[in-house]
């Protein structure tokens, strides 16, 4: 059975990491729903999380194969509820719209809302949370006269005890100082 | 590139501080890994490491191919056969997409091979300049790694880094792209071996847990088999197999790749697994309790109908690159090792036992198919002259001494079946990728490693005329290599395939064929064709003798088909003995 699966890969900063992780998605048809890349809380190691749809013995395989990739660290998969995820979303709305009533009070209120511009032509709304109620909140502003959405991919924090330093270190001392294996 | 600086080890200065361009840095770096031998065709992106290449001499040879394929392959039959990573020259462009199908091939195979590139000066990369291709995004997804390197000074870290991870773990093609102007730039050179990457884990702590349980297995297993595949050869485990398998006294079946990772006289052995290996280990796959995989991956040619494969048996599965467990068959006890370590631990626990009455089954199985296929193909009395009959007969000649190289087809399947290998690493061939037009030129890299060996490559007539320029090659270096040509006119493991599924429409399959003999000579190399079963001996020897390079080209049974054979899609155990 399918379900959503969010990957997040520790790599190092080397040219081209991004082109053979696609690669492994694309061989095996995985269309990627969403992606987000920063650095992680170790200096020079980035967190790329990559959210999709699979099986779960898909995941396990492609996983496997994003490891094995050189420059890949550490792959973790995780079924949402093993992690804290968000997204954040930003709307540019008509203004004249949504001057009526207590629209803006109602937005605020109920949909948690921040309001980051507001000119006569339009205002910038951001909306930061999980996608659905991203969805719910791009429903309700569409009739307002949306002109502009834009949103980022997922960003997410795993709730595991166990951090990515503490493998780095494992694999440091497995392959630290050790002789190279001889061939044939 | 990103520079590695967690190796903060002393860095011998060998070469001093005196300046020297990038070209001179890079055949520096191969001379401090112990390269001797490179395959390589220049062009204009590379001229300025072929302009340095004449200072080493004594130190490096290069081997100059007809294609930058041939050079592809000749570097990984070096490799597979000196056990040393090969290595490739090309030039940018056609040069370098030239090499792809041979990246390829070492990849599937796990060959390891420094493929160089050269590329445009950087100032003009990404406006298609003159031969200008993105090699590093065509070769990604067939490379264990690569990497582009523009600055002169990032050159020694990166050959280091592509040798390290070439050779290490499942080892695989790596390919460093350098611009030309990172060739003439000036540096100071300093090399230092690379033997760790922190990102990068080829030495894998003993999973003793897993080892155990699998011991207990085997301890209560009834009907056991082991498969043995490539890893054992390139983990260098043949001892570590062998001692496993007397001890435990279980059977072995071998992959096409695994073959001369265990004597094929060896009482244990059972024979190759696959579509066309024997009958025997195929079929009781099915009928095994126990599966001991080391060193293999499942392949599709191996298990045949996956829903239909080893439904009776626990899988252990000894394999050094994860990805590959639970890959194509769930196992039941993983072990994420190298082969040699894991053999020897493992060997450790297990009891004494043997299982006379499960072997006498594969035996039972051996005189079938003798009877039915091998002694026909072997030991024909009539008709023209059959694959399996050259074969066997150089088998006898050259009694398990020789290093056999194949090409792909009917000429592969019948060198694999009926060669009896007895040391390891005696045979070359492309597996995974099955690349016509492998044979020639990994014949000519394999005699070039392997000098006081006798070499033998066997080639059809339609394999042969994809790479046949090499015979330029084996002429201009004078590569005593012999080459025997199964010519049956026809593409014939195609023509099989034809005969067997598509109703016999031999489309595109029959050659009409140059006389081989007068081209091989025409290149100066000598050169016979045998009609005749009373001649076949005799031009054996004949080419066996003779002191440099030979083409025997020997006529062959148009209908010859490969026998057994695992239909695709069917079941391992309902392998067909005939039409």
């Amino acid at each position: 059975m399918k379900q959503e699966y969010t990957i997040s890969l520790f790599t190092e900063d080397h040219i081209g990491i991004l082109g053979q992780i696609t690669i492994i998605l694309t061989r095996r048809q995985i269309n990627i729903d969403s992606f987000s890349a920063s650095e992680s809380a170790v200096k020079g190691v980035y967190l790329l999380t990559i959210v999709v749809k699979t099986t779960n013995e898909m995941i396990q395989k492609v996983a496997r194969q994003m490891e094995k990739l050189i420059d890949v660290l550490k792959v973790f998969t995780h079924t949402s509820d093993q992690i804290i995820y968000q997204e954040i979303a930003l709307f540019k709305v008509a203004t004249k719209g949504l001057m009526s009533g207590d629209t803006i009070d109602n937005l605020v209120r109920s949909y948690n809302v921040r309001i980051l511009e507001v000119s006569p032509e339009y205002m910038i709304i951001e909306k930061t949370g999980h996608r659905a109620e991203i969805n719910d909140l791009l429903a309700h502003l569409e009739p307002f006269g949306l002109l502009q959405f834009a949103k980022s991919g997922r960003v997410a924090i795993t709730k595991q005890v166990r951090e990515l330093s503490s493998y780095l270190k494992e694999m440091d001392e497995a392959n630290r100082f050790k002789t190279e294996p001889t061939l044939n | 590139m990103k520079t590695e600086k967690e190796t903060e080890q002393p860095t011998a200065e060998i070469y001093g501080q005196q300046k020297i361009n990038g070209a001179e840095a890079l055949l520096n770096c191969l001379v401090e890994e112990g390269v001797d031998t490179i395959f390589g065709y220049p062009g204009g992106a590379i001229m300025p490491v072929y302009d340095k290449l004449g200072e080493y001499e004594g130190r490096l040879k290069h081997v100059l191919t007809r294609h930058e394929q041939g050079a592809a392959h000749a570097a990984q039959a070096y490799a597979m056969v000196t056990g040393k990573p090969g290595i490739c020259f090309a030039t940018s462009g056609p040069g370098a997409t030239n090499l792809v199908t041979g990246i390829a091939n070492a990849f599937l195979d796990s060959v390891p091979v420094v493929f160089i590139t050269a590329q445009v000066v950087s100032s003009l990369i990404g406006t298609d300049a003159f031969q200008e291709t993105d090699i590093i995004g065509v070769s990604m997804p067939v490379t264990k790694w690569n990497c582009q390197v523009k600055k002169s000074h990032d050159i020694p870290e990166t050959i280091a880094k592509a040798f390290y991870i070439a050779k290490s773990g499942r080892p695989g093609p790596v390919l460093v792209d350098i611009t030309k102007d990172a060739q003439l730039e000036k540096l100071d050179f300093r090399y230092t071996k690379c033997d760790y990457i922190r990102s990068y884990n080829p030495h894998i702590p003993m999973h003793t847990k897993a080892i155990e349980s699998a011991a207990i297995m085997i301890n209560h297993a009834e009907r056991p088999l082991i498969l043995a595949g490539h890893g054992i050869l390139i983990s260098g485990a043949e001892k570590e197999l062998r001692e496993f398998a007397e001890k435990t006294g279980i059977p072995v079946a071998s992959t096409l790749l695994g073959l001369s990772g265990f004597p094929s006289n060896h009482r244990l052995f059972t024979g190759m697994l696959g579509m066309h290996g024997n009958y025997g280990p195929n079929l009781l796959t099915n009928e095994a309790d126990l599966i001991i995989a080391v060193g293999m991956r499942f392949d599709d040619r191996v298990t045949g109908n996956l829903k239909k494969y080893a439904k009776k048996a626990s899988i252990i599965h000894i394999e050094i690159d994860e990805a590959e467990i639970n890959k194509n068959v769930m196992v039941d006890v993983e072990i994420n090792n190298d082969a040699k370590e894991a053999l020897k631990y493992l060997t450790s626990l297990v009891k004494p036992n043997s299982f006379e009455k499960w072997i006498r089954e594969f035996r039972i199985c051996d005189k079938t198919e003798y009877e039915k296929v091998i002694k026909f193909e072997t030991k024909p009395e009539k008709g023209e002259l059959r694959m399996g009959e050259v074969v066997s007969q150089v088998s006898e000649l050259t009694k398990g001494e020789a290093i056999i190289v194949t090409d792909v087809g009917q000429n592969q399947m019948f060198a694999a079946r009926y060669y009896k290998f007895i040391h390891p690493n005696s045979f070359v061939t492309s597996g995974g990728m099955g690349t016509m037009g492998f044979g020639l030129p990994a014949g000519m890299g394999a005699k070039l490693g392997q000098p006081d060996k006798q070499v033998i490559t066997f080639v059809g007539d339609g394999g042969f005329q994809m790479t046949i320029q090499e015979l330029g090659t084996i002429m201009q270096y004078k590569i005593p290599v012999k080459v025997v040509v199964l010519n049956n006119n026809y593409l014939g493991m195609v023509r099989q395939w034809q005969d067997m599924f598509h109703d016999k429409n031999y489309a595109s399959t029959e050659m009409v064929n140059p006389d081989f003999v007068m081209i091989s000579k025409a290149y100066g190399i000598a050169s016979k064709k045998v009609w005749n079963r009373e001649d076949l001996k005799s031009s054996l020897e004949e080419m066996l003798a003779a002191e440099g390079p030979y083409v025997l080209e020997i006529a062959i049974e148009k209908e010859g088909a490969v026998f057994p054979m695992v239909e695709p899609g069917a079941s391992v155990s309902e392998i067909r003995l005939n039409y």
